[in-house]
């Protein structure tokens, strides 16, 4: 009996590791939507770039960092990271989409995706290969509990988790409070608050609503760069396609919770990990997919504007 | 010249002596090589994303939604068809026509389904509800031994020839022609406009709507049904990747537009192979993708936008024009 | 308007100047190959020595077809890991560029469409590296193809080595196994090898699946984990092994991996690190057992490209001599010479071995190896004979 509990014990915490990087990503995605209406599909990628950029500074910056005790240099990796990532898709946004502010909504759809695409087949020429992820500080494994193997004679039953999950989920903790006290807390969280609520009288009010949509992009991207860094820690072998298939999945668990709503995305992702992890728990893992994306289309089905979302008013 | 080329766009007969010329050339290259093998793949598959993109059109372009999950239409198509003759009628090519109808029947009985559950979602929603089915259809086939799972479905024999594909692009290009421009085609582009304002005219919103996604995912079946008699098929290749590239030949070609599908769905088909032969490797990727980016900005509705190639249009539209 | 004439007008220009490449008299042979998609080292390996083994053919003249003798001329194409393509590829080659004869597609996902259009194209075709059965067999009448070959043993073969081995060499009564679901290579041979392991005496306590791409494997693991397996099979490819292995590890797993030949790129080794080490896998040929021939390739292929060949490299270099001693032995371009002449070869010394094709079989009777990775090396262990 008490194998049984630890083995749901281990399956949760695997589901919270699984659950907190795409609530980074779901973030990213509605962070963008919530401003621009726009769904940014270039944001999977910027999320795998943001697991090469990881691997290009710890390449660069080792000399450097291997003075400094490893938390420290995850750290400063970590906001480097960010930083990049960030302002590269701010940079998109200024070049790429703000033209098109005013073209049909799906012409922006489709340049993201050119601009995705572009972005995954570039780093495709520079890197055809996969990479492993560099080790910024030593994986410890840690016991929480160990009980002899009711079946097996010698054996035993451990409940482990790692350091690395410790940290991607603490992490992603930390960003996630942070964003919501800016977007509650701060001017520019009213303001972006503001814009989503009605774009066309905020420039009225002097907002400067071009910045405050580059500041979005910049905040949505990072964290998509951290969430893509974290990512390719906990999972070591890096290639440049890993951003498709994530991005997709991180954007349904963000319209499941309600697009448009921060603390939606961060529901959505992590009932995403859960459904996930309880899929091959309750089933053959070959189901895996199949049970996932249909219990989100039950959801999106009976709520159709997502568990935290809402309809939005339409004037005629 | 642009009175020459106005004379030629006013012309009712150049669309239908082009359709039977086309009949001509495709059974005559059938019987003799005009077309190498390759060449006649090419032309194939051009004839196939015509249909896909043309019926994703339908519900994409003309009726303003956003269905990622065409694939899943073409998957449906492709595997009940193949079914059809390999397993319940093997060795009869004259069932092969039969067999493409089955496929798209079926797809169409799936695309109901879909349209009845999402009635209720707008927008960006149901772009996460064709997203979530395309995964769903995908998974499902993976997991069915009957058809392979994801070994693919093997054996499928290849009746898929140029005459049988022109035939079908005709008859889609038919359909959906003289559909957008009836009553229910009107329909259709009022919702795309403003929904609820056309409820409030007295439009047939919801029959409108069931009746394109039935039409759309028909014609999806159908290019699916051809595609597995000409390839061989696997659950992976009708993924997210193929929806969008479907995506990408409509808006590159222009939404809401006939003939720039037809644009889009050769130029892109042809780009694709046409780079791939020149052996660029990635940056084949990297340059189909600068030319998106590029045309979107610089023409945000597609290479045609929203006009329609003059042929297709009925009389009674030209009426009113002088000029092309 | 002017500008869709514009558009017209440079397609067809790019249209016309694609045609028309002529050519002094070669013999044409077409590599379908994956140089991009999910497995690029296994493309480039197989690139590498089919430049290799045309560069030295030519050096030295060329093949001698009856009187004449004439330079290769080697066509390449780029199936990117995925069947429409490789189907596309091998159309192209065959019908395009009219090539006497297709090496490859290496990955067995490729392999059996391409080997749909090279049979009924009545082209040969020999795989290097696809060991999966249905390569070769016909999937309507279950006889094997005319016209497709393979250098290389098959996974029911190698399902035996490796099952025989786990139950005698390492000596573990129960095993789990971990699969790729959505992949046609890793599903056979998974359950070839319970199958295997099952009739021999083992058990097999845990089957669990993964999908393609899939990074997290931790839900399966912890169920494989429960059942407290001695070894796990994973056929997989080289760039999910590593994700595998560290994953298991770090749950606490301590059987014993055994791979397939799937593992074969020198990738692994710097993907997988510690994880993976202690590792078996099944392999074609090991560069610490070879022959006089296997040497000199190996320094050709060393001096070269600045790495050891794997086994994709060898098998593809053998599958151009087998081609090319069908040529000279038929004497002639002609595609059912060519057939003809491959499938009586006598004896075939190459460098993965010796290889002969049976009497309406395009498999052929060869001998495999089994490696340990130690110490970030690939390590010979022992031989398995037919």
């Amino acid at each position: 009996m008490l194998d049984h509990v630890l083995y749901l014990a281990q399956q949760s915490i695997n589901a919270l590791q699984q659950g907190s990087i795409y609530a980074l990503i779901a973030l990213g995605y509605t962070m963008v939507y919530g401003v621009l209406t726009m769904i940014n599909f270039a944001h999977g990628d910027l999320f795998m770039l943001g697991a090469f950029a990881c691997m290009l500074l710890a390449s660069v910056l080792t000399p450097v960092l291997v003075v400094f005790p490893p938390l420290l240099s995850f750290i400063v990796i970590l906001l480097l990271v960010m930083i990049i990532i960030g302002v590269l898709g701010a940079s998109i946004e200024r070049v790429a989409y703000r033209p098109l502010r005013n073209a049909p909504r799906v012409s922006a759809i489709i340049t993201a995706l050119g601009c995705g695409l572009l972005i995954q087949s570039l780093t495709l020429v520079i890197f055809p290969y996969s990479k492993s992820m560099p080790k910024l500080f030593t994986n410890t494994t840690f016991e929480l509990f160990e009980m002899p193997h009711p079946d097996a004679a010698g054996a035993s039953v451990t409940l482990t988790i790692t350091a690395l999950q410790i940290v991607i989920i603490c992490v992603s903790l930390i960003l996630m409070v942070a964003l919501d006290f800016l977007i509650r807390k701060t001017r520019y969280g009213m303001a972006m608050r503001a814009i989503s609520f009605d774009s066309r009288t905020v420039p009225l009010m002097g907002i400067p609503v071009d910045r405050i949509i580059s500041t979005t992009f910049l905040i949505g991207a990072g964290l998509g760069g951290a969430a893509g860094m974290l990512y390719g820690l906990a999972y070591p072998v890096i290639a440049p396609s890993m951003g498709i298939l994530v991005g997709w999945k991180a954007f349904i668990a963000a319209v499941v919770g309600g697009i448009g709503s921060i603390r939606g995305a961060v529901l959505g992702g992590f009932l995403l990990g859960a459904v996930e992890v309880l899929a091959v728990v309750m089933f053959d893992s070959s189901y895996r997919d199949l049970i996932s994306y249909s219990l989100l289309l039950l959801i999106l089905i009976f709520k159709p504007y997502g568990l935290l979302g809402q309809a939005p008013n339409q004037k005629v | 010249m642009s009175a020459f080329l106005s004379q030629i766009a006013r012309n009712r007969w150049i669309l239908p002596t082009l359709v039977v010329t086309g009949f001509a050339v495709s059974i005559l290259s059938h019987y003799q090589p005009i077309f190498s093998g390759y060449t006649q793949i090419i032309l194939i598959t051009i004839g196939i994303n015509i249909i896909l993109c043309v019926s994703l059109n339908l519900v994409n372009g003309y009726m303003g939604e956003f269905s990622v999950g065409h694939a899943g239409f073409m998957s449906l198509g492709a595997y009940t068809s193949a079914v059809f003759t390999t397993k319940w009628t093997p060795d009869i090519p004259m069932l092969f026509p039969v067999a493409v109808i089955f496929g798209g029947v079926m797809a169409a009985i799936i695309g109901l389904l879909l349209a009845l559950l999402s009635f209720k979602t707008r927008g960006d929603y149901l772009a996460i509800i064709t997203l979530a089915f395309l995964m769903i259809v995908k998974s499902s086939w993976e997991n069915i031994s009957y058809v392979g799972g994801p070994a693919g479905l093997l054996g499928v024999d290849k009746y898929t020839t140029l005459p049988w594909t022109f035939f079908w692009v005709v008859v889609t290009m038919f359909v959906i022609r003289n559909l957008v421009y009836s009553k229910f085609g009107r329909a259709i582009i009022a919702i795309r406009e403003d929904e609820i304002a056309a409820n409030a005219m007295g439009v047939r919103v919801r029959e409108a709507k069931i009746l394109a996604f039935v039409v759309s995912s028909f014609f999806g079946g159908v290019a699916g049904a051809l595609y597995s008699h000409l390839n061989f098929i696997n659950p992976k290749y009708f993924d997210i990747v193929k929806s969008t590239e479907i995506l990408v030949m409509v808006y590159l070609g222009g939404i809401s537009s006939l003939g720039g599908s037809i644009l889009g769905a050769v130029v892109f088909t042809f780009l694709f192979y046409q780079l791939e032969n020149m052996g660029l490797g990635y940056w084949r990727m990297v340059i189909l993708s600068s030319l998106l980016i590029l045309l979107m900005l610089f023409r945000p509705r597609g290479i045609m936008g929203m006009r329609e190639l003059t042929w297709f249009l009925p009389k009674r539209e030209l009426k009113g024009r002088r000029k092309l | 308007m002017k500008s869709i004439l514009i558009l017209l007008g440079s397609l067809s220009l790019a249209v016309l100047t694609g045609c028309g490449k002529s050519s002094e008299p070669s013999v044409k042979i077409g590599l379908n190959t994956e140089l991009t998609g999910e497995m690029p080292a296994v493309g480039a390996s197989s690139q590498n020595a089919a430049k290799l083994f045309v560069e030295q053919i030519n050096a030295a003249g060329g093949i001698k077809v009856g009187e004449v003798t004439l330079p290769i001329n080697l066509v390449i194409g780029d199936n990117g890991a995925k069947a429409d393509q490789a189907a596309a590829v091998a159309q192209r080659l065959i019908t395009k560029d009219e090539v006497v004869a297709m090496i490859g597609p290496d990955a067995s996902v490729c392999a059996i469409p391409a080997s749909d259009i090279a049979e009924a194209a009545k082209c040969v075709m020999i795989s290097p590296w696809s060991t999966n059965h249905d390569t070769t067999l016909d999937p309507s009448t279950g006889k094997p193809k005319e016209y497709v070959f393979r250098a290389c043993f098959t996974d029911t073969f190698q399902a035996q080595v490796l099952a025989k081995f786990a139950l005698n060499n390492i000596k573990a009564k129960t095993a789990a196994v971990f699969y790729d679901s959505s992949s046609e290579a890793p599903n056979q041979q998974a359950a070839l090898f319970k199958k295997t392991f099952e009739n021999d005496g083992g058990q097999i306590v845990s089957f669990e699946t993964y999908t393609t791409g899939d990074k997290d494997f931790s839900a399966q693991l912890t169920k494989i984990k429960s059942t407290n397996p001695e070894m796990i099979f994973l056929p997989a490819y080289y760039n999910d092994v590593p994700l595998i292995a560290q994953q298991a590890r770090s749950l606490g797993i301590t059987a014993q991996f055994v791979g397939s030949d799937a593992w074969s790129s020198p990738e692994i080794i710097k993907l997988g690190g510690a994880a993976i080490e202690g590792s078996y896998f099944c392999n074609h040929y090991s560069t610490q057992i070879a022959t006089p021939i296997a040497q000199k390739f190996m320094a050709d292929y060393k001096a070269k490209y600045g790495q050891e060949p794997d086994d994709v490299a060898a098998l593809t270099y053998d599958a151009f001599g087998l081609l090319v001693e069908a040529i000279t032995d038929g004497g002639s371009l002609d595609r059912q010479a060519i057939r003809g002449a491959l499938a009586k070869i006598p004896k075939y010394d190459g460098i993965t071995g010796t290889m002969q094709f049976q009497p309406g079989s395009g498999d052929p009777i060869k001998s495999a190896v089994i490696l340990q990775i130690k110490g970030g090396e690939f390590v010979w262990v022992a031989n398995a004979q037919p």
